[in-house]
């Protein structure tokens, strides 16, 4: 049995890393890959919680949101690849006409 | 037809939408067709609810239609009443206000913001129906200040005039005055009669209240008195009347002698049976009136310009009103406002024309003659005229009558007034008839020759008018020729009776006094009209001899017994030093604590505006740090 | 078998409205394949598409008035009650005024938008789901299905500069805050072993439990565009394509506000030992809010970044209502989000009126664009008035209305420093919104831009706001009473 300590440590270093990477990477897709660090972060709480608890919810939402990040990633790279076909670059610093 | 009564008030809303926002693009005719329609359908649909009013049984007539909740918390809601009193007061509203609607087509025809004009023409017919048919009071509020604003709006038409403007501010002080009071009556009301704004209820409950606290009773009527005398032009706070004139003609016509003006005897008359039950106030209200007739009689007497001596005349006639409410003739007071309506109506359009054929003159001693100019002016003018007067079987003479009858019952002394007053009335406006019609021509030159009578559509409704100037007092025929009168009956569901004291059913005989009294009015009136024709046409020299010979009166009189001028001193003066005194404390500490606020906010919002740098992780890094402190806050 | 997987019962009539738009949206996607001459009526296929799930709202509304159990279906994951319903309208109200504004600039821009359409009508259904759940399961496939289609309508005009640069930056917030999102909602259902928070049991105040909760407000705090989470919005709603940002200022906020309400109402937070903790936070993310909007708007000269900024200033007088915590501060909420959509969307609408006399390229977004207008369109000019007017709080406006009932609904809770900050920053407010009706009427333009003729379709949208408007502020009783009593 894996303590619930070790699961919420796991998954909160998780979670940091990528929160961590999103302030700190400057380009897009590598910003993108980060927040899908921090989903499955998310995951592994669920499926870990679900196990503890004995319930099936947290394995469903971990498909969910597995579904949900195929989804926003295919939004996502569209995204980043129209910017890019602009702009030449993915660097969100470069990325700055709206502000004030 | 009476569930669509809402309507009535809404119709000319629309029209006012229609020309206030496409007013420009239209073209003219457009506007015209669309300002005097919409009048017209409120003016059909009016009679057709009146009508089928009339055809329920007398204790059923009074129709509230509701078209839902205002501000509920207070059970204040959009609700119309209609029952004699208010069905009288819209066929007269938009009876009248057609009239003048299609008179003002040909008036206005050449003036800059045709559109303007009508579109506000239209916004005051339905402020003037949501006051009449406001079944609460905070409802007849709302149209009270509607017509208020459009009033003030149409005095200052003309705005690059400053006299103009003036006017327009003057109006509008004064009338603040006169709202302070009412709103403040409208409160205690509101308290006093357990948390109600409706008319109906308020009223219905009235007898109770005036059992436990008749002081309080007598205060709200006479602040709501005061609301009434800034509207309706009486002593103190008939002064911005005069000065209203600089509107243009069609508008005093309307609303400073029609209609609007006459809204605080309305008022009074709606809240008659509350009136009744406070003794004090009602005569108060009778005193005021007799002294605001007699006063601005003298007053109308020395004026040179014809429209300040019709709106002088319009003064002492809304005072003869009062006089009559303020002796329980709640009936009389509206039925010489219906037929003043159409005979002041007539007289103000009637100098418009003059006015219009003179290319904007409008001083009396310029005039002169033009009854074989302007012929046809002339004869509509001349109806005008006798009705104002008190001529025998006119509609003035009726209702003035009437008046005076009641008031000889209740009291000798105000009848005397009155009756000095109904000289007079004759009097200048024979004056106004011999200085404009009569004599030799004093035009000049460079107007003399184009003189043309007016448009068909001004004709129009100065032809109406005359005829019902003429006729319209037989449906308020006096009791001692036919046992009943046929508008004191359909009245007598919505007024009180008059208090037992005043009542002149109590009097024996009852038909000796009364038409003796209209002999004597009649005599009244045919020889103030020959002292005026003796003085102002048969030997014209005379009044300027008779004014020379006693000169500080004849000044006195001329410069309006400088009542504006004592104000200004009394009340202006310390006011404005008062007025002074407080910008000063504002400009200091006010203006410094809200320009403080508002340079604080500004200075903040250049700083936090740097802070949308536009950069992504800028914004993840702001998030993160907010998430961590929502965390942290909820955690520990 | 034991363990056989038992499929709960499926109540279809209950999910009406979902059924009904998410089939009107895949109808609208196909059209996009479908013949040529079919393809020039895709808006108005979609505005009929909204039809079907407002006549099967309304048809539940009028059967559940009577419910006294919330009426819930699929193992209770979907629960349609009055406060759901009283939502779908709103939404569904959005989404077709969205339609009216799209349609005219699409049409003559870029051809036949098929997928633009689909998109407005996924994102709506994501709305649906969002109001008419308490599981966070769902509540998160709610979020994430109006977000995905949001992500791609802010860069639908992808070859301006802002409108991808907009749609970049909104999706990498968007997405990063749903990882705390669900990292919250991992969080709850494991302090508490259910996604259910109508079935979440009050186990004292659990540190687990509250930083899950903490975590999973942060994300719809994020979509409110609370402060400090609201960085992203002027930026996204300056860069979206200005139809777009209609549909986002009414439809997501008042989502976002569903959503708040459905966590919060949950038993073990609206009267429990948790309470006193997120009422203290929210109150002083109201006010915080509402200043940070106020006072950036204040300093803007672009009318749809200042509307951007004064939409932030709005969620904090919307959080004055939940921190109220009474049936009548949900009660406001939904009328305040009411009207909120109207005159935003009808100010929008003239936006983009204004923006086409200037080339509509976002040249006629600058407020100094708009000297002048009372003159050369009268009609316009006034219904911005109106707009203006409304948000400012002005009587007989229903902006009035429902700044006045969330300001009631404060004083009844006793929170009066927060409704005097409320009034104060209503106070600073009118005078950006003045601002804009003095350029309309008293300030001339430099060059005068060509008169251009509004779209018969805009120009419905802002007879209809307007109406919309008036009539909340004239006759807000009915409205009132339909929200009433809204929780169970």
């Amino acid at each position: 049995m894996i303590p619930a300590g070790g699961i919420l440590v796991v998954s909160a270093v998780l979670f940091v890393t990528g929160v961590i990477g999103v302030m700190i990477r400057r380009s897009a897709l590598v910003i993108f890959m980060s927040i899908e660090l921090m989903l499955n972060a998310a995951n592994l709480l669920f499926v870990g919680m679900a196990r503890l608890l004995g319930t099936m919810d947290g394995q469903l939402f971990a498909f969910f949101v597995m579904t949900v990040a195929a989804a926003e990633a295919a939004v996502g790279l569209a995204i980043i690849i129209a910017l890019f076909r602009r702009r030449r670059t993915t660097d969100v610093d470069q990325v700055n006409l709206l502000k004030w | 037809m009476l569930s669509l009564l809402w309507l009535i008030p809404v119709l000319p809303a629309l029209g006012f939408i229609v020309n206030g926002l496409l007013g420009p693009r239209l073209p003219k005719w457009v506007v015209s067709a669309v300002a005097c329609g919409s009048v017209l359908l409120a003016f059909l649909l009016s009679a057709g609810c009146v009508l089928e009013l009339a055809d329920m049984p007398e204790a059923q007539r009074h129709v509230v239609v509701s078209l839902g909740d205002w501000i509920a918390p207070l059970h204040l809601s959009w609700s119309f009443l209609l029952d004699p009193l208010s069905s009288l007061m819209i066929l007269v509203v938009t009876g009248v206000g057609l009239l003048i609607h299609i008179y003002s087509i040909g008036y206005m025809w050449e003036e800059e913001g045709y559109w303007r004009y009508f579109a506000y023409l239209n916004l005051f017919m339905s402020m003037m129906l949501t006051l009449v048919l406001g079944s609460s009071l905070p409802l007849l509020f709302v149209g009270w200040e509607g017509v208020g604003l459009c009033s003030y709006l149409l005095i200052g038409f003309f705005y690059w005039k400053t006299d103009c403007a003036d006017a327009g501010r003057k109006a509008f002080i004064v009338n603040r005055i006169g709202d302070a009071s009412f709103i403040t009556g409208m409160m205690i009301a509101f308290v006093t009669f357990g948390g109600t704004f409706d008319i109906a209820e308020i009223l219905a409950r009235a007898p109770d209240v005036a059992r436990t606290s008749p002081g309080t009773v007598v205060a709200i009527a006479l602040l709501m008195f005061g609301g009434a005398c800034g509207k309706s032009a009486q002593i103190p706070l008939y002064v911005w009347l005069p000065d209203a004139m600089a509107g243009p003609t069609p508008v005093s016509a309307l609303i400073h002698a029609a209609t609007m003006v006459t809204a605080g005897v309305y008022m009074v008359c709606r809240m008659s049976p509350l009136y009744v039950l406070a003794p004090g106030a009602l005569a108060t209200v009778a005193i005021v009136g007799a002294a605001t007739a007699l006063m601005a009689a003298v007053i109308a007497m020395a004026q040179d310009d014809i429209k300040k001596v019709l709106a002088y005349s319009t003064i002492s006639q809304l005072g003869y009103m009062f006089l009559a409410a303020g002796v329980g003739a709640f009936s009389a007071a509206i039925f010489h406002l219906t037929t003043h309506a159409f005979f002041k109506a007539l007289l103000f359009l009637g100098s418009g024309a003059v006015i219009h054929a003179l290319h904007g003159e409008q001083d009396m001693t310029k005039m002169g003659g033009l009854r074989k100019a302007l012929p046809r002016t002339f004869w509509v003018f001349f109806f005008g005229w006798i009705a104002i007067s008190g001529v025998p079987f006119t509609s003035g003479f009726f209702s003035k009558d009437e008046i005076l009858y009641r008031a000889f019952v209740a009291n000798p002394g105000l009848w005397l007034a009155g009756f000095v007053g109904a000289i007079m009335t004759a009097i200048y406006m024979t004056r106004l008839m011999g200085l404009t019609f009569f004599g030799a021509s004093r035009v000049a030159p460079d107007k003399a020759h184009h003189i043309h009578e007016a448009p068909p559509t001004m004709m129009f409704a100065l032809v109406v008018l005359a005829v019902l100037a003429l006729l319209g007092g037989f449906m308020g025929m006096p009791e001692a020729w036919f046992g009943v009168s046929p508008l004191e009956h359909w009245l007598e569901p919505s007024l009180a009776a008059p208090p037992s004291a005043l009542h002149p059913r109590g009097m024996e005989p009852p038909a000796g006094p009364e038409t003796l009294l209209m002999i004597l009015s009649s005599l009244a009136a045919l020889g103030g009209i020959g002292v005026g024709y003796y003085l102002w046409v048969t030997r014209p020299e005379l009044p300027g001899r008779i004014a020379s010979s006693l000169p500080g009166l004849f000044r006195f009189v001329k410069g309006k017994l400088y009542v504006d001028e004592v104000y200004e001193a009394l009340i202006l003066e310390p006011y404005e030093a008062l007025c002074r005194l407080m910008s000063r404390f504002d400009s200091v500490v006010v203006d410094g604590v809200v320009n403080g606020m508002g340079t604080a906010f500004e200075t903040s919002g250049h700083v936090l505006k740097l802070f949308h740098s536009g950069y992504v992780r800028n914004y993840a890094v702001f998030y993160l740090a907010g998430a961590a402190a929502v965390v942290w806050y909820l955690v520990m | 078998m034991q363990n056989a997987v038992v499929i709960p019962p499926i109540d279809w009539s209950l999910l009406g409205p979902l059924v009904w738009l998410l089939a009107g949206a895949v109808a609208v996607t196909l059209l996009a394949v479908g013949p040529r001459p079919w393809r020039h009526y895709t808006g108005y296929a979609a505005l009929l598409a909204l039809a079907g799930p407002a006549v099967a709202t309304l048809r539940l509304w009028g059967g559940s008035a009577a419910a006294l159990t919330p009426p819930t279906t699929m193992s209770g994951m979907i629960q349609m009650d009055r406060f759901a319903l009283c939502f779908h309208f709103i939404f569904l109200a959005t989404a077709a005024l969205t339609m009216l504004l799209s349609i005219p600039s699409l049409s003559e821009r870029h051809g036949d938008s098929a997928e633009y359409y689909a998109l407005v009508l996924f994102a709506t259904s994501g709305m649906l789901l969002m109001s008419a759940t308490t599981n966070l399961l769902v509540l998160f496939l709610g979020l994430e299905i109006l977000s995905l289609p949001l992500y791609i309508l802010v860069g639908f005009t992808r070859w301006q500069d802002r409108s991808l640069e907009a749609s970049m930056k909104y999706f990498l917030l968007g997405a990063f805050s749903t990882g705390f999102t669900i990292y919250g909602m991992a969080l709850m259902y494991g302090a508490t072993g259910t996604l259910d928070l109508s079935r979440m049991a009050a186990t004292g105040p659990s540190p687990i439990l509250m930083l899950g909760f903490g975590l999973t407000l942060v994300g719809f705090l994020f979509k409110i565009a609370a402060f400090p989470f609201h960085y992203w919005l002027p930026d996204v709603y300056q860069g979206a394509p200005t139809s777009v940002t209609a549909f986002m200022i009414a439809g997501t906020k008042a989502a976002a506000f569903a959503a708040i309400l459905r966590i919060v109402t949950a038993p073990v937070f609206w009267d429990g030992p948790l309470t006193l903790e997120w009422t203290r936070l929210l109150t002083a993310l109201s006010a915080l809010t509402m200043t940070a909007g106020n006072a950036v708007a204040l300093v803007q000269n672009n009318l749809k970044r200042m509307l951007a900024y004064s939409s932030i200033a709005h969620a904090g007088y919307l959080l004055i209502a939940v921190v109220a915590r009474s049936t009548d501060g949900v009660s406001s909420v939904v009328f305040y989000l009411a009207a909120y959509l109207l005159m935003n969307i009808g100010a929008f609408a003239v936006v983009m009126v204004v923006d086409r006399s200037r080339g509509g390229e976002g040249e006629g977004d600058f407020i100094a664009s708009y000297q002048g207008l009372g003159r050369r369109h009268p009609a316009l000019a006034a219904a911005m008035t109106v707009f203006m007017l409304s948000l400012t709080g002005v009587p007989l406006t229903g902006g009035f209305v429902g700044k006045f009932y969330i300001f009631r609904a404060a004083i009844d809770s006793n929170m009066y420093g927060l409704a005097v900050v409320g009034l104060l920053n209503s106070v600073v407010a009118a005078a950006y919104y003045l601002n804009v009706v003095l350029n309309m009427y008293m300030k001339e333009p430099v060059s005068e831009p060509p008169k251009v003729a509004t779209p018969a379709l805009l120009g419905l949208g802002i007879t209809l706001s307007v109406a919309g408007v008036l009539y909340l502020g004239i006759f807000p009783a009915r409205l009132l009473e339909i929200a009433r009593n809204l929780l169970l």
